[in-house]
């Protein structure tokens, strides 16, 4: 993984901070949790988002899980590798599996997000 | 006892919750008038022989299309129905099956649900097609739900004016509380307009037309698609089954969605139902898509066996955020259609298209001669067509009615300003003794009222 800030999410998401962008994932906890991964529905590139909003949908063989932004600002990228190997997120939830890119709309926004440690603590690791 | 057990302290409960008072408050939206006060007025039991009469005698009231002849249509058609059809569907083994809760233990329903797909997606030239919807018109309004739900941030549905009134109010029913913009955009001659489209198709979700239209006339299908994919729009084509016999199909020509009312395979007219819409799209839609969808794969030992697939999109998984609210399919008249479809076969269906197009330019040819009756609009069609009369078309029918003549489906109050206008369909059924009955009775009603 490339170098920059890592953070957490409480519905657990992994965000890699790097400059004004954040790269964003499923936690291997929750890619174990969901099973199989099937299919990965994802925004536009340039879709303008909330902190909060519902930016992808990643459906496992039982269950379809919203991923939310956990923080504002417009997609930069996707993950296209996804739409014909959704399973990324299973084999290399924290590489290979990343989900999409969000361009900040202004810096600060993850100073609130979860480190490792607290994480971890919240999943009982 | 009571059959539904709540306490007082349930029922306190719950009306706390909802803020109102009492049960009493609960109803007091519901007007005064219209409340009943009593016990029902309606006659005391009766034995089964004396029931049987009752109903024989309520029934024997009925006109049907059976006891008279009829040109209506407008989206329910009069086919002849093998009986055949009416056999396999009374099997107890499909009849008295709901919608299969432990799913894959019916795999007789869930086979022939799966053929129906086959079948729709093979009529309508789609990848996938679902198990069927309640009727045409919601399987149109879902389908305008699907164009909504893309994350575009897209809030607008173009509607063509030539699509069923039926249809479109129930689109604007099921939209409602979608915050949606419905826009209807005027025909020109009784047909869409594509060039006409492009300011109300910018920034749109969706564009809804009907393929032929409710006027019996062919719409530009191929040019409404393809404004709506250059404004990236969805294109949802409904379509007459029975026209895609002679009619390209709405994948040929670039709809996204096809959807339509089965009814006409293999059911009757009644009023109310039972009807059947079926929906089909391409696979990039499939998680869009509404309903169940019924899969084949195998077994453990290789065997073929049917199963639900893609139920994440379902409601008892994703709740609130399922593609849609339906639990369900029209099972039974999915059914119907599916048999019917088989007994035909390609080259029956085929046959029953072009006999029907026939038909329906004798009828064409046959009320235009006569006197003061002419086409409201030129252009093909198939099965029905709009004839304008030199009277009110609705004082016509019912004139004519009185003779067991139904001559078809006034436009007005539905298309304003058409109100001498009467849309006539015609089917594989008619002869040509009851066209020509029609044309001498619309002549003589018309000849009486110029009479002095």
């Amino acid at each position: 993984m490339a170098a920059g800030e890592l953070r957490f999410t409480k519905t657990h998401e992994w965000l890699l901070v790097q400059g004004g962008s954040v790269t964003l994932g499923l936690t291997d906890y929750a890619q174990h949790e969901l099973g199989d991964i099937v299919f990965v529905e994802l925004p536009a590139v340039g879709k303008a988002v909330q902190a909060g909003d519902v930016v992808a949908t990643v459906e496992s063989v039982k269950s379809v899980s919203e991923i939310y932004a956990p923080v504002s600002g417009s997609i930069a990228e996707v993950n296209g590798a996804l739409d014909g190997s959704p399973g990324l997120i299973n084999s290399d939830p924290m590489g290979e599996g990343w989900i999409l890119r969000i361009a900040l709309s202004d810096a600060g926004q993850t100073a609130g997000l979860l480190t490792r440690d607290a994480y971890d603590k919240e999943i009982g690791a | 006892m009571p059959y539904i057990p709540n306490t007082d302290r349930d029922r306190e409960e719950m009306l706390r919750v909802i803020g109102a008072s009492s049960v009493e408050d609960l109803f007091s939206a519901v007007p005064a008038g219209v409340r009943l006060r009593g016990p029902l007025e309606v006659p005391g039991p009766l034995s089964e022989i004396e029931l049987a009469r009752h109903v024989g005698e309520l029934a024997a009231m009925n006109r049907t299309a059976e006891t008279e002849t009829s040109f209506l249509g407008g989206g329910f058609y009069d086919h002849a129905v093998p009986a055949a059809v009416r056999h396999v569907t009374r099997l107890p083994h499909f009849y008295t099956a709901y919608t299969p809760y432990q799913a894959e233990a019916s795999q007789g329903t869930l086979q022939a649900i799966y053929e129906f797909q086959s079948l729709i997606a093979r009529l309508t030239d789609m990848e996938v097609a679902n198990a069927s919807m309640y009727d045409g018109a919601t399987a149109a309004a879902e389908a305008c739900l699907m164009a909504l739900d893309r994350g575009s941030g897209r809030r607008r549905i173009v509607v063509a004016s030539t699509v069923s009134p039926a249809t479109r109010a129930v689109v604007r029913t099921y939209l409602l509380a979608t915050g949606a913009e419905i826009v209807e955009v005027p025909h020109a001659r009784g047909v869409t307009d594509a060039a006409a489209l492009r300011d109300a198709l910018s920034g749109a979700s969706g564009l809804l037309f009907q393929h032929p239209n409710h006027f019996g006339l062919l719409e530009p299908a191929a040019a409404l698609s393809a404004a709506a994919r250059e404004a990236g729009a969805l294109a949802i084509a409904s379509v007459d089954p029975v026209s895609l016999g002679v009619l390209a199909a709405p994948g040929s020509y670039g709809a996204d969605i096809a959807v339509g009312e089965g009814q006409s395979l293999g059911s009757p007219m009644g009023f109310g139902g039972p009807l059947l819409g079926f929906m089909a799209a391409g696979k990039k839609l499939v998680r869009r898509l509404p309903g169940r969808i019924i899969a084949a794969t195998q077994d453990a030992s290789g065997r073929r066996g049917y199963v639900m697939t893609l139920q994440t999109r379902e409601q008892h998984i994703r709740r609130e955020k399922a593609a849609s609210n339906i639990c369900t399919n029209e099972g039974l008249v999915a059914l119907a259609a599916t048999v019917y479809l088989s007994l035909l076969g390609k080259q029956g269906f085929r046959d029953l298209a072009v006999q029907i197009t026939s038909k329906a330019r004798y009828a064409a040819e046959a009320l235009s001669g006569v006197a003061g009756v002419r086409r409201a609009f030129p252009g093909p069609f198939f099965r029905e067509f709009v004839v304008e009369l030199p009277m009110d078309a609705r004082t016509a029918a019912d004139e004519l009615a009185k003779a067991r003549i139904w001559p078809g489906t006034p436009c007005a109050p539905s298309f304003a300003g058409m109100e001498r206008c009467l849309l006539v369909s015609v089917n594989e059924q008619h002869t040509r003794h009851d066209i020509d009955s029609l044309a001498s009775a619309l002549g003589a009603l018309i000849a009486s009222r110029r009479a002095p």
